[in-house]
């Protein structure tokens, strides 16, 4: 199950460019993956061969174009394994996924009084849209607390549901801790009690086998750009049952069947939550990216990805006053980490300086930071690409930090 | 580009030991400036005399740079006309941003500053005491009137 991780590491051109006169260790796929050749490949001959509009035309181009995005749509719908493509709703991200189900699903189901159960490791997308609809109908955000080592229990989650809960959103991973969340076991708590469950997926999908129906959550949201695909594509699943009761949330083009000036009809689904000329490249791309993905083999990359992760944490742990925020048991291959004395801001620098690329900041995850008390964390993130090296990398870049701080 | 030029020894010496670290209370004016790019947070409070800023202090958290970028503010203004600190705001902007800038021979420490020109993301961190401490002095100014009223029966 071992990766040939030098023939894959060819498949990524932007790993051979250098940055300040030293070759890229890149450690921020948990902000944005890497595109391999073959979805760089399938953008570009979308774009040479059959760029037109999709769902309008007859022709032949605009035939092609609608098989290549359909076809994506079937290849997302295996990838996580929807019962039917009507469950698979192309957006733009993770984010608009969440928005959609909000402003859709939200506005529709819940009332003043009403609650929604999310955790205190959200990233922003997984609260700002809840926060919105809390607002517009008067209901009430209710975050699930962590302990100390950035992991949610589920007594603590079951204790927050109530009758008047209506909805639980959480993070399949956690951007900011790497934190494998419980999510089968949340998923059966809350339909014990008759509540549907939205997971965002950004961070898990690039790493473990997601499976709709074995997890039975009832909305599922990932992106495009975590998986090795291009950004602005996304995906909501959404069970069909809830979907097909949904009423539109964008109207435009593609999403309904016949308008005239009094009414309009909608569309079948999924189109009828797509309105508007859509990401076709995005799309296209994406459905290579998961072509990619499966050949590689999702158990092997998370075992690569975490080995090196063990390497990185166990290397960092051993540096003075350097502390690792984030120590679930379940974690996927995300380090974020504090030094005494100096700032993240000032790490990013220096490592940017050593050609080690980091995300530093509060990763779109305010509420986390404000638990631990942090104004912002150090986060390197692996990808399938990484290697030895590039942890070693790491690790003398991070020590440089001290001597130029010393 | 070398990071000794973002980080001289005055630089890591401010961050280490803030000089006017903390508030003045009672206060003339006080501001809060915040990054939200990298959560640096700071606050900003000075004391008026007339047009003289008769002193200063600073607290919050940030990165080196926007901490000694802070603390050399406060020794570079303190005592100093509201004239004299608008044209030090302006010649420290310039410091940072314009590439050819060449600084006037009287702006001491601040030209420990000259680094964070050839590091572009971090000009903001930098510059947010300068925008805090002019937020402050707006507002001490919008009071003056109020200020001057109690003070002629």
């Amino acid at each position: 199950m071992s990766l040939d991780v030098a023939n894959l590491r060819a498949q990524f051109p932007i790993l051979q460019r250098q940055v300040n006169g030293r070759p890229l260790v890149y450690l921020d796929s948990a902000a944005s993956a890497q595109m391999p050749r073959p979805v760089l490949a399938a953008v570009d001959h979308y774009h040479r061969e059959l760029h037109s509009n999709v769902h309008r035309g007859v022709h032949t181009l605009s035939q092609q174009a609608t098989d290549a995005f359909e076809g994506a749509r079937e290849k997302v719908r295996a990838f996580i394994n929807a019962r039917s493509t009507r469950e698979i709703v192309f957006v733009r991200g993770t984010t608009e996924a969440i928005n959609l189900v909000a402003q859709s699903w939200g506005r529709q189901n819940l009332q003043a009084g009403d609650e929604i159960l999310i955790t205190h490791l959200e990233h922003h997308a997984n609260i700002v849209p809840w926060q919105m609809l809390c607002q517009a109908v008067g209901a009430k955000l209710v975050a699930a607390p962590l302990n100390q080592h950035g992991e949610v229990q589920l007594e603590a989650l079951q204790g927050l549901l109530s009758p008047r809960t209506r909805l639980v959103a959480v993070a399949h991973v956690s951007n900011a801790l790497g934190t494998v969340l419980p999510v089968r076991d949340i998923v059966a708590l809350a339909h014990a009690r008759g509540i549907p469950v939205l997971l965002d997926g950004a961070q898990a999908v690039a790493h473990e086998v997601v499976d709709v129906q074995a997890l039975d959550c009832d909305f599922y949201a990932f992106s495009g750009h975590k998986l090795y695909g291009p950004t602005g594509i996304g995906v909501l699943y959404a069970r069909e049952a809830l979907l097909k009761l949904m009423p539109p949330w964008q109207g435009g083009g593609d999403m309904i069947l016949t308008v005239s000036i009094e009414r309009s009809t909608w569309n079948d689904l999924p189109w009828r939550f797509e309105a508007g000329t859509p990401n076709i490249s995005g799309a296209i791309g994406l459905g290579a990216a998961i072509d990619f993905v499966e050949s590689v083999g999702r158990p092997a990359i998370a075992a690569h990805e975490g080995a090196l992760a063990a390497r990185a944490s166990e290397a960092l742990g051993r540096l003075p006053g350097l502390r690792l925020v984030g120590t679930a048991t379940h974690k996927a291959a995300v380090v974020s980490f504090t030094m005494d004395g100096v700032h993240p801001h000032d790490i990013g620098t220096i490592l940017d300086h050593e050609a080690v690329a980091i995300r530093t900041g509060h990763h779109c995850a305010m509420p986390v930071m404000e638990y631990y008390g942090l104004p912002a964390t150090a986060r390197a993130s692996f990808g399938c690409y990484n290697n030895e090296a590039d942890v070693e990398r790491l690790v003398a870049a991070v020590s440089r930090v001290r001597e130029v701080f010393s | 580009m070398d990071l000794r030029d973002l980080y001289r020894e005055v630089i890591l010496d401010h961050n280490r030991s803030p000089r006017n670290f903390g508030r003045l209370e009672p206060a003339d004016a006080a501001a809060n400036g915040h990054n939200p790019l990298c959560g640096d947070r700071l606050h900003v409070t000075l004391k008026l005399d007339g047009e003289r800023l008769d002193d200063v202090r600073f607290d919050g958290q940030g990165c080196a740079i926007s901490v000694a970028s802070a603390s050399l503010m406060t020794e570079a203004v303190k005592g100093r006309s509201l004239a004299d600190v608008d044209r030090l705001y302006q010649q420290v902007h310039a410091l940072l941003t314009e590439q050819n800038y060449a600084p006037p021979t009287d702006l001491g420490k601040l030209m420990a500053l000259g680094g964070v020109r050839e590091f572009p993301v971090r000009v903001k961190c930098a510059s947010l005491c300068w925008h805090t401490l002019h937020a402050a002095l707006e507002a001490g100014r919008a009071e003056a009137p109020a200020v001057v009223s109690t003070e002629q029966p």
